[in-house]
């Protein structure tokens, strides 16, 4: 079953055409990821599945009750704003102080609560708004680029965490990722995106298409070679002996 | 009691104080602060254009308050930078409203106290206005608070959880053309930015949640108001003017606290 289904996206921001044409859907326990140079239209994608974007054709038909869990690429906490950990958790809705320590137990940063926001590192701050969006309980997780800033262990834990509870509560991933082999690994399908989408298929599949490497270069070969030889140890350490 | 002039208003002070401060917490947070400052100073415009049309000042204030928040957003991400378009509106607003008074006979005198508040003179009527304003703004701040946070933190992260950044922007604009209006009679055109700003600006070193902020921005602003008031009964000086520069003051003292234990 189908969580959002984009057909014939077109979305222009003032003059400039920023998606054409794009055909996208994301289905319950499956992770897509997006790729694309920047400036491709990756997350503007995302936030016209949001709802933030208005598209100028086509559209995207998701059910009115879909429960969405947002993670987005930069969160500016205006420095006049104090607001602790427990805090953020609470927005929009309330939940009780047990759900709280639960969320933030199940992304390895317990005991924070108290924390401002403001004093959380780059990683620990990711796993704030991970923590936020799973206690809505979504039925689908949006996470744009969600490791910026952090080191090749974080990102590839963040990741491997992503997918535990992916598997544990059975929710779609959409995710926009530039961290080519740390991803494959854990996807189901890749779709590439500039502007329209070039190339999607499961992740063995896109990296030998000829449409990516036109996008990415030469190096992805190396990147396919680290995803071959992640896939085999997929069962022992998944993610980490990439770093 | 309510015959005494100082207990009206203490009673005024303390009312503009509920409804100014929470709402000027999200001012700052929302670094609208501009902003306020636009819609108060065309609140002298909606003055004499309730005068000419001889409303009541309060619906003119809030209806020309309303529109010049209206005309912002429109204008705002076309051709000029935001500081530049409030600047030029702000100060348009406030000349045209003074060259409409000027048409009005007899109104010069009463210039001062729209310009800069007239709380001694404040009747059993404008109580009644003052507080059933703040009433409105505090219970639209209560029901939509958490929205109106999320909504300010990230306009994407409310529309994943489904809630209307234009929406929560646009109540925002309303509570604020209402506090303006009931401000006016208190601290005056010209300085009713400065109680919504100086309060939450002074109550932030001091807060670890925004709940806290907003209401020790709240405290902050009726200390300020009562404190004033005092002030400037002993002293024999304008209202107005005491108050905020009493705020101003409080806010020197918490931002050399908050200095001080930094260095600690």
């Amino acid at each position: 079953m189908s969580l959002v289904v984009a057909s014939g996206l077109t979305v222009t921001l003032g003059s400039r055409i920023v998606l054409e044409g794009v055909d996208l859907s994301v289905a319950a326990g499956e992770m897509v990821t997006l790729l694309g140079p920047n400036g491709s239209g990756k997350t503007t994608l995302l936030r016209t599945l949001l709802g933030a974007i208005r598209p100028t054709a086509g559209c995207v038909v998701r059910p009115a009750d879909l429960v969405v869990g947002y993670v987005p690429q930069r969160l500016a906490i205006d420095p006049n704003l104090p607001i602790t950990v427990a805090r953020f958790l609470d927005l929009p809705e309330r939940t009780g102080s047990a759900r709280k320590r639960a969320a933030l137990a199940r992304v390895g940063i317990d005991g924070l609560e108290r924390r401002a926001m403001t004093e959380l590192s780059g990683g620990q701050f990711q796993r704030a708004l991970l923590a936020r969006a799973l206690l809505s309980e979504p039925q689908l997780l949006m996470l744009d680029e969600p490791t910026q800033g952090l080191d090749q262990i974080g990102k590839a834990v963040f990741y491997q965490l992503v997918d535990q509870v992916r598997r544990d509560t059975g929710c779609g991933v959409l995710m926009v990722s530039h961290d080519l082999h740390v991803v494959m690994s854990a996807s189901d399908r890749v779709v590439c995106l500039n502007r329209s989408i070039c190339c999607e298929g499961a992740p063995s599949q896109v990296a030998s298409a000829p449409a990516y490497h036109a996008l990415f270069g030469r190096d992805t070969q190396g990147a396919l070679a680290l995803y071959r030889h992640q896939h085999e140890q997929r069962h022992a350490d998944p993610g980490r002996d990439i770093a | 009691m309510l015959d005494d002039f100082l207990v009206r208003a203490t009673l005024a002070g303390v009312g503009v104080s509920l409804a100014a401060a929470p709402l000027g917490c999200f001012v700052v947070w929302r670094r609208m602060a501009y902003f306020g400052d636009a819609t108060a100073h065309a609140a002298i415009l909606g003055v004499a254009l309730a005068l000419t049309f001889e409303v009541s000042v309060f619906a003119g204030v809030v209806v020309v308050s309303l529109l010049m928040a209206a005309t912002v957003a429109a204008l705002s991400g076309r051709s000029f930078a935001m500081d530049t378009l409030l600047g030029v509106l702000a100060h348009s607003a406030l000349a045209f409203g003074l060259v409409a008074m000027s048409f009005l006979p007899g109104v010069r005198m009463d210039l001062m106290g729209y310009l800069f508040g007239d709380i001694l003179a404040v009747g059993r009527g404008d109580l009644l206005v003052i507080w059933g304003g703040a009433t409105l703004v505090l219970t639209l701040l209560w029901f939509r608070w958490t929205r109106l946070l999320t909504a300010t933190l990230n306009p994407d992260l409310a529309f994943a959880s489904g809630v209307h950044p234009r929406v929560e922007q646009f109540l925002l604009t309303v509570g604020l053309a209402i506090v303006v209006a009931v401000a006016l009679k208190v601290v005056g055109a010209l300085l009713i930015a400065s109680l919504l700003i100086i309060p939450a600006a002074t109550a932030r070193p001091l807060a670890r949640d925004p709940e806290i902020m907003a209401a020790g921005a709240a405290l902050v602003a009726i200390i300020a108001t009562a404190g004033g008031l005092r002030a400037a009964y002993l002293f024999d000086t304008p209202t107005g003017p005491t108050i905020v520069a009493l705020a101003a003051v409080l806010f020197a003292l918490s931002s050399t606290v908050a200095a001080c234990r930094r260095r600690l």
